[in-house]
């Protein structure tokens, strides 16, 4: 069993894409405090904000659960939705079923699932047509001083 | 390079940040799509694009981008200018379309995030 140092729950509603990204922000700065830094900081984030991204891009609702241990850190995400038919079609650069309003955000190029496989070191996707998505992404945290490029200032 | 030198280079409007314009930069992004920004922007770059989302703010603040230069004499709605200045991110917009801003600062010495597509994956 895993000992979690940090464990919480982030709730993110579907179609409020005004709001898209709050979350992860918030997420990101959690993670900052728990003194994960550079390239384990960008990766978490990166994967939590495509995550958040999709859920209000095509679900009802989903929630964020954040787990951080000393190695790792879990991010769960489950939504309630129209789930995914085909996740291996779903995997692919370029494949979408993004709406007008989330292109015009500056997403929707089916990049999303992809861009958080790159991110995590495991990728765990179970999906149900009309229930919803289920994501687990785990993401080592490996020492720091491994980044070339933090802010200046 | 700083910003105070895009600045100047790019003829660009401080829209927000003035304060954070000694921040040096030695690398950017150019794009429209957030997505690919994510994909392969370094953190520390200055992304280069022609939204003016709220989201394009968010992405900036996600990768800790030293900044965003808007494109094509842009400029962002209140709110936008607002939430870059909550999360730290100054926007400069500068008339020049997305193509010249990019040579203008790679004739100066500021490079790409990655050359090519291929090999790098989100720093792992």
């Amino acid at each position: 069993m895993t000992d979690y140092s940090y464990e919480n729950t982030f709730t993110v509603e579907g179609g409020d894409f005004e709001s898209a990204g709050k979350t992860s922000i918030e997420i990101k700065k959690v993670l900052k405090k728990l003194a994960i830094t550079n390239e384990t900081l960008r990766r978490a984030a990166i994967a939590v904000y495509e995550a958040e991204l999709n859920i209000i891009s095509y679900a009802k609702k989903g929630a964020i659960d954040l787990a951080v241990s000393d190695d790792k850190i879990l991010i769960s995400v489950a939504d309630q939705g129209p789930g995914i038919e085909d996740i291996e079609l779903a995997m692919q650069e370029g494949y979408s079923t993004a709406t007008d309003q989330i292109r015009e955000m500056g997403f929707g190029a089916g990049m999303g699932l992809h861009n958080i496989k790159s991110c995590a070191d495991t990728l765990d996707i179970s999906s149900e047509v009309n229930k919803g998505t289920h994501l687990s992404i785990v993401i080592n945290r490996r020492g720091s001083g491994n980044d070339e490029s933090g802010l200046s200032d | 390079m700083t910003l105070r030198d895009i600045v100047e280079i790019l003829d660009a409007k401080v829209l927000v940040g003035e304060d954070h314009l000694h921040r040096s930069v030695k690398t950017a992004f150019s794009a429209d799509l957030m997505s690919d920004v994510l994909a392969f922007a370094k953190s520390g770059s200055l992304i280069i694009t022609g939204l003016t989302t709220l989201q394009v703010v968010r992405t900036a603040s996600i990768l800790d981008a030293i900044g965003l230069v808007i494109v094509r004499g842009k400029i962002p709605s209140k709110e936008t200018l607002d939430l870059a200045g909550d999360l730290d991110i100054p926007i400069m917009s500068t008339r020049y379309i997305l193509f010249e801003t990019s040579g203008r600062l790679y004739a100066n010495g500021i490079v790409g995030c990655v050359e090519k597509i291929g090999g790098m994956n989100c720093g792992k």
